[in-house]
């Protein structure tokens, strides 16, 4: 009798580990799906390859680089007499104009971009999907007010703004990704999700979760929320693009109070003149352009392979 | 029709003012004011109270952005303070050019992606759908500024095809008579362009209404008779050679921005057009029997046009974004270049000015996309 009454332990994990192994089937699924699209897995592998460069930096510093010599900032080799130098064993990317390495530059700016997009990124997707998810399920004047703000920030050039914002804020990195957060969260991406969140308002699992005695704050966070999480993660995707060239483009202007990021190679580059002498200095020209260029492409890419895993009439079949 | 563009009208006034108060008064939250930034730093501070007062700088902000409002509507919007000229004049002088280099663009990216895109949903699966999408996605996300040096790098000073920059060359220029100005050939340029568009729009709809289903068959002869006319028009015009040094000077930084925005519309078209192919009106076009051709261009491709050219007045305002850029890297003296100097040197009047500018751009495209949609899609009627 007592095996019938008392709770049983075990029939409790296996109920998790049942939901823990759908889950787990669900992502195989998932992958096996995003796996199909040989775009997404090019992305993939070229986010790898930064997300290493970013980690070694530190490593490589702290043992194989002595920091005189290879430091970002104020890094100078006494053994290299005439800057800008072409590559070396030495200097695997050559020296810009003032002597700094060039690799060095590249590997520390990938950390910092990776932290901007996904900061900002999670931000946007924060901001869209509350914000989409409570205009959709109230309606009404609330609705209005953040259909009409989204509207009035689409029609604004990022860029242009974020030019005039920079003449009077001191915009360094972490100001700039949450201004580009707020700006995108509040932006396009809350239409995009409040669609979304429309199609799942109706849905019967919300209706029963209200009949199950749910307030609204409960069924807008536990139930609509997470069903746009497929959504939201795609659209991070792009969201990460659209920060890292912001950024670029920013300190590429010399608006941006950073000390060392792509877009500032690229402004040294231009600055001292070495932009427009020919391939002859490619070392100062290719690696910084073609690194923003490569990862915005890839990021890019994951989200069009994660838009067919989310959108099932793009499959192919 | 004329009641909802009325309507719209009135909503994108409305738009308009909250758009120049919310820049008008972030600019105003900002520490420090004019009388701080330009003026003789030894200054008393009594000195600094008398001129704030002259310059009403006293007054409560909203105050002020009426004031501004009211200014503006009779064509009043200050004195730029870097540059010592009415920032009605400055922008007078640069907005054509931006107007000029940006509806080219827009035209010619919007035409390369839709067809591009067209042949891509076509061709799923080849090997050469892949490869373009590949390199629309790099385009897509390439970095503006450094492929804009690019290009200068390689057509302007490897090839020597087109100049380096700015958007005239003074050695054609010098020694005219003095009524003829840069601004004036600009200008009449686009007035040309202006009224070939028109004829062609009346031409079009005049086909439409009298003889449809042979719009087809008319309208690119037409389209070649009037730009030979312009051509023509031009070539007796004593200063021909002076519109062609400003068109030599227009094709790089068009062919940039081309290049770098053709890809959203292109991959937008692929992934719209393999949806619509999957519906039955396809498979019903098919099973009469008509030609691929037919079925691709008449049935796929025209219910494709609507959300792509939708999405793409959406992205104007990012082409504009990129034409700041490549009027920067190009020095081409437009609204965008204006803008990026107003900003780094913290000239309010100048930046309003710029501001409203954009605003008016934007707001204008989008009501144009509205009205031209009843052209696009039939079904769509306003009230």
């Amino acid at each position: 009798m007592t095996a019938i009454t008392a709770p049983q332990p075990h029939a409790l994990e296996s109920i998790r580990r049942a939901r823990l192994r759908r889950s787990w089937k669900n992502l195989l699924e998932n992958w096996r799906l995003f796996s199909e699209d040989k775009i997404g897995l090019l992305g993939l592998g070229i986010i790898i390859l930064y997300a290493l460069l970013a980690a070694a930096h530190p490593i490589l510093m702290n043992t194989v680089w002595s920091p005189k010599v290879y430091d970002p900032f104020i890094g100078n080799d006494p053994q290299v007499l005439e800057n800008p130098a072409p590559p070396s064993w030495r200097h695997l990317l050559g020296t810009d104009p003032m002597g700094r390495d060039v690799l060095s530059q590249l590997m520390f700016s990938t950390r910092n971009e990776f932290v901007l997009g996904f900061l900002a990124a999670t931000i946007t997707v924060v901001l869209a999907t509350s914000v989409g998810a409570l205009a959709a399920y109230y309606g009404g004047w609330l609705d209005s007010l953040f259909m009409r703000m989204a509207d009035l920030i689409n029609i604004l050039p990022f860029i242009a703004l974020l030019v005039v914002l920079s003449a009077f804020i001191k915009m360094n990195l972490w100001v700039l990704a949450i201004v580009l957060g707020i700006l995108s969260g509040f932006g396009g991406n809350t239409i995009i999700f409040k669609a979304q969140a429309l199609t799942i308002k109706v849905k019967p699992y919300i209706e029963s979760a209200k009949v199950a005695g749910g307030n609204d704050w409960h069924v807008v966070f536990y139930h609509i929320v997470p069903n746009l999480m497929p959504l939201a993660f795609l659209n991070m995707m792009f969201t990460v693009t659209g920060a890292i060239f912001a950024e670029a483009a920013l300190s590429f202007f010399g608006l941006l109070n950073v000390r060392m990021s792509w877009g500032i190679m690229i402004y040294t580059t231009q600055a001292a003149g070495y932009m427009l002498r020919g391939l002859e200095y490619w070392y100062l020209i290719l690696p910084a352009g073609l690194s923003i260029t490569f990862l915005c492409t890839a990021f890019y890419l994951i989200g069009r392979a994660l838009d067919s895993v989310v959108n099932p009439r793009l499959r192919q079949r | 029709m004329w009641k909802y563009i009325l309507r719209r009208s009135v909503q994108i006034v409305v738009t308009l003012v909250l758009y120049l108060a919310i820049t008008y008064f972030l600019l105003d939250a900002q520490p420090g004011d004019m009388t701080l930034q330009y003026m003789n730093p030894r200054f008393t501070e009594t000195q600094r109270q008398a001129l704030r007062i002259r310059l009403g700088l006293d007054r409560p902000v909203t105050e002020r952005f009426v004031m501004w409002i009211g200014n503006m509507l009779r064509g009043e919007l200050g004195d730029s303070f870097s540059e010592s000229k009415p920032v009605i004049d400055i922008i007078k002088e640069r907005a054509p050019r931006t107007v000029f280099l940006f509806l080219t663009a827009a035209l010619t990216t919007f035409f390369v992606g839709y067809y591009l895109g067209r042949l891509l949903a076509w061709k799923r699966g080849t090997k050469s759908e892949y490869i373009i999408t590949v390199f629309g996605a790099v385009m897509y996300s390439i970095f503006t500024p450094w492929f804009a040096l690019l290009m200068v790098l390689l057509f302007g000073y490897t090839l020597k095809w087109f100049p380096l920059g700015k958007f005239l060359n003074p050695v054609i220029w010098r020694g005219l008579p003095l009524d003829i100005s840069a601004n004036l050939i600009f200008n009449r340029l686009m007035l040309t362009a202006l009224l070939v568009a028109l004829a062609m729009l009346a031409v079009f709809l005049l086909v439409r209404r009298f003889a449809p289903g042979h719009t087809r068959r008319i309208l690119p002869g037409v389209a070649c008779i009037a730009v030979i006319l312009a051509a023509l028009a031009w070539v007796i015009y004593p200063y021909a050679h002076l519109a062609g040094d400003i068109l030599h000077h227009l094709v790089l930084p068009v062919l940039t921005l081309t290049l770098v925005n053709f890809s959203g519309t292109m991959l937008l078209t692929r992934t719209t057009m393999l949806e619509t192919l999957r519906e039955d009106y396809i498979m019903a076009a098919r099973a009469k029997g008509l030609p691929e051709k037919t079925v691709r261009d008449r049935h796929a491709a025209r219910n494709t046009m609507l959300p792509v050219f939708s999405n793409f007045i959406i992205g104007l305002p990012f082409i504009f974004a990129g034409g700041i850029i490549t009027e920067t890297v190009f020095s081409w003296p437009g609204m965008g270049l204006t803008l990026l100097q107003a900003a780094t040197t913290n000239d309010i009047p100048l930046i309003m000015g710029t501001w409203l500018f954009i605003g008016i751009l934007s707001l204008t495209a989008h009501l144009v996309a509205d009205i031209a949609y009843v052209f696009i899609d039939p079904r769509i009627r306003y009230a």
